[in-house]
């Protein structure tokens, strides 16, 4: 049994960390970005945010002033059983939610759609999001929170099978050219791209694509991972860099997930993690240990699993 | 870092003098200094269309409009816990801009992404205002940096935290980037044009999408910021 104040307590912590502390992965890909671009303005920008970063440690305060809009993935083994049952996860992590929004402090970012209240918490109806997955075996919760930023740099097509690869790279360019003028996008980003599910499924799995796996990371399919690496290629050779200046730095990396979709569709979705990539983890055991981490390691085989059925004890290990 | 060259860097008032002004080129990098208050939709409609009486001595406290909601609370002793400061995309505000600098006097607006040259040449040129767009995006934690101290906020009751207009003592608050002149240029369109150049190529062997949706634009001097 995982006991609830830990989670909460846990759930806060991962808050601050992921408002103020860049994680290594994305700094060390902005820093390859920054080591070879060369338009003078763009390098003014990457610099900046290089410094930006430091800042936001040093100070302990939010790295961007737009601190997005706080959601929770919550994955758990097999075995997990918490303290006060689903019901009281949901309220630690909205508690926690509110929390931090005051304490780090965070920007109150969400308000009711038509009359735009503001509980200035971050708090509301369906907010924050909490997504949920299971891995077979093991007694432990992953917290995982993501606070991206944005009202650019995300879109949907529905594409068709006679669209091609050639189709997938026209509405990502058309994306990546719309949203990085300007900068609006807040480039470089990870762009997280969904290929097939249904419309909803396909925005999830985009979003996923971008905000749970680091930078580097690339899909267990090789073709899949090839094209990953082709589209990241194909982003940087724009001319865009940060703010939408001339420059070659639009795209960290390329991440791209599939689900299976309907015969005759091919979904797509783009998204822009951005500058300020928001994302902090934290496993917590029965035993009331705590582990802190940046990776989200949400996709694993069993996540991406095909088959009907899945052969618990062989792949328990690899999983849990 | 490469083979760039390093933009120039000039520290302006938020009560700049016209001469001040006409000294700034695209591209450089300024800091503030002064006070600056945050004003975006809800200050524009409060103000504008409810026709409140702005709680501030405008321009004469500040000629500096940034369009921003900063991560900051309210202390229950009344006083105020700031965080990071970045601005929010200002081309949602064209329909009020013309009508806010008349009233106030702005010199300078500040935010995320610029105007269009059509508000430039219309309300900027005509009112001697510049714009300034933050960097990155975005330097919160920078710019949290360069606020010495919140002098108030107002209409937090009315607005909410994200919508108030807020009051800050600027000191070398930057990094900004001259995006606006006062002829009314643009570094954004300047930027987009030399891209764009290249774009052709970039798409060379892409496909239009088999099913086109009405609104949809393949038409690029059609999109709204361009």
């Amino acid at each position: 049994m995982i006991p609830i104040d830990i989670i909460q307590k846990t759930a806060e912590t991962l808050m601050d960390k992921a408002a103020i502390e860049i994680p290594q992965d994305y700094l060390d890909g902005l820093q390859a970005a920054a080591n070879v671009e060369d338009g003078d303005l763009s390098s003014f920008v990457l610099e900046a945010m290089l410094e930006n970063y430091k800042a936001a440690k040093e100070d302990r305060r939010a790295m961007c002033g737009d601190t997005g809009t706080p959601r929770w993935y919550v994955k758990m083994g097999n075995e997990t059983r918490i303290e006060g049952g689903p019901i009281a996860l949901e309220a630690a992590l909205r508690r926690a939610t509110a929390n931090a929004t005051n304490g780090v402090p965070l920007r109150p970012n969400r308000v009711h759609p038509l009359w735009r209240t503001d509980h200035d918490n971050n708090v509301g109806i369906g907010a924050p999001e909490i997504e949920y997955g299971y891995e077979p075996g093991g007694e432990w919760i992953d917290l995982i929170t993501v606070h991206k930023g944005g009202l650019f740099g995300t879109d949907y097509r529905m594409l068709f099978p006679s669209d091609g690869i050639q189709g997938i790279k026209r509405f990502y360019l058309d994306c990546l050219v719309a949203f990085g003028k300007r900068g609006l996008a807040c480039q470089p980003a990870i762009i997280g791209i969904g290929l097939g599910g249904c419309k909803d499924t396909c925005m999830v799995l985009g979003k996923r694509a971008a905000c749970l796996r680091v930078v580097g990371s690339r899909n267990s399919d090789p073709r899949i991972a090839e094209l990953e690496l082709e589209l990241k290629e194909l982003g940087n050779s724009i001319g865009m860099g940060a703010m939408g200046f001339v420059g070659k730095s639009m795209v960290i990396d390329a991440n791209i997930e599939v689900g299976y979709c309907h015969t005759g569709g091919m979904q797509m979705s783009v998204h822009a993690f951005c500058l300020s990539s928001r994302r902090a983890v934290a496993r917590v055991f029965a035993d009331g240990r705590v582990e802190y981490r940046t990776d989200p390691d949400w996709f694993t085989d069993y996540q991406r699993r095909e088959t009907v059925e899945w052969d618990m004890p062989q792949n328990h290990e690899k999983s849990a | 870092m490469g083979h760039a060259s390093k933009p120039r860097k000039i520290r302006l008032s938020t009560t700049p003098t016209p001469e001040a002004l006409a000294e700034l080129r695209l591209g450089d990098v300024v800091y503030l200094d002064g006070l600056i208050y945050t004003a975006r939709e809800g200050v524009y409609k409060r103000a504008l269309e409810d026709k409140a009486n702005i709680p501030m001595e405008l321009p004469g406290e500040s000629a500096a409009n940034f369009h921003c909601s900063p991560a900051a609370a309210i202390n229950e002793d009344g006083t105020f816990r700031l965080g990071a400061v970045t601005a929010t995309a200002s081309f949602r505000f064209s329909k009020w801009i013309g009508q806010w600098m008349a009233k106030s006097g702005a010199k300078l607006i500040i935010g995320k992404g610029g105007m269009s040259v059509k508000d430039y040449q219309e309300h900027f040129v005509p009112n001697g205002a510049i714009y300034l767009t933050t960097v990155g995006y975005g330097t919160g934690a920078l710019l949290g940096r360069g606020v010495k101290r919140v002098k108030t906020v107002h209409w937090n009751k009315e607005l909410g935290l994200a919508q108030a207009m807020w009051v800050f003592e600027a000191d070398n608050m930057g990094p900004f980037i001259v995006e606006s002149d006062l002829a009314g240029n643009s570094l954004f369109e300047r930027e987009n044009a030399k891209i764009s150049a290249n774009l052709e190529k970039v798409y060379e062997g892409t496909v239009p999408a088999v099913l086109k949706r009405f609104g949809e634009t393949d038409d690029r001097s059609d999109e709204m910021i361009g």
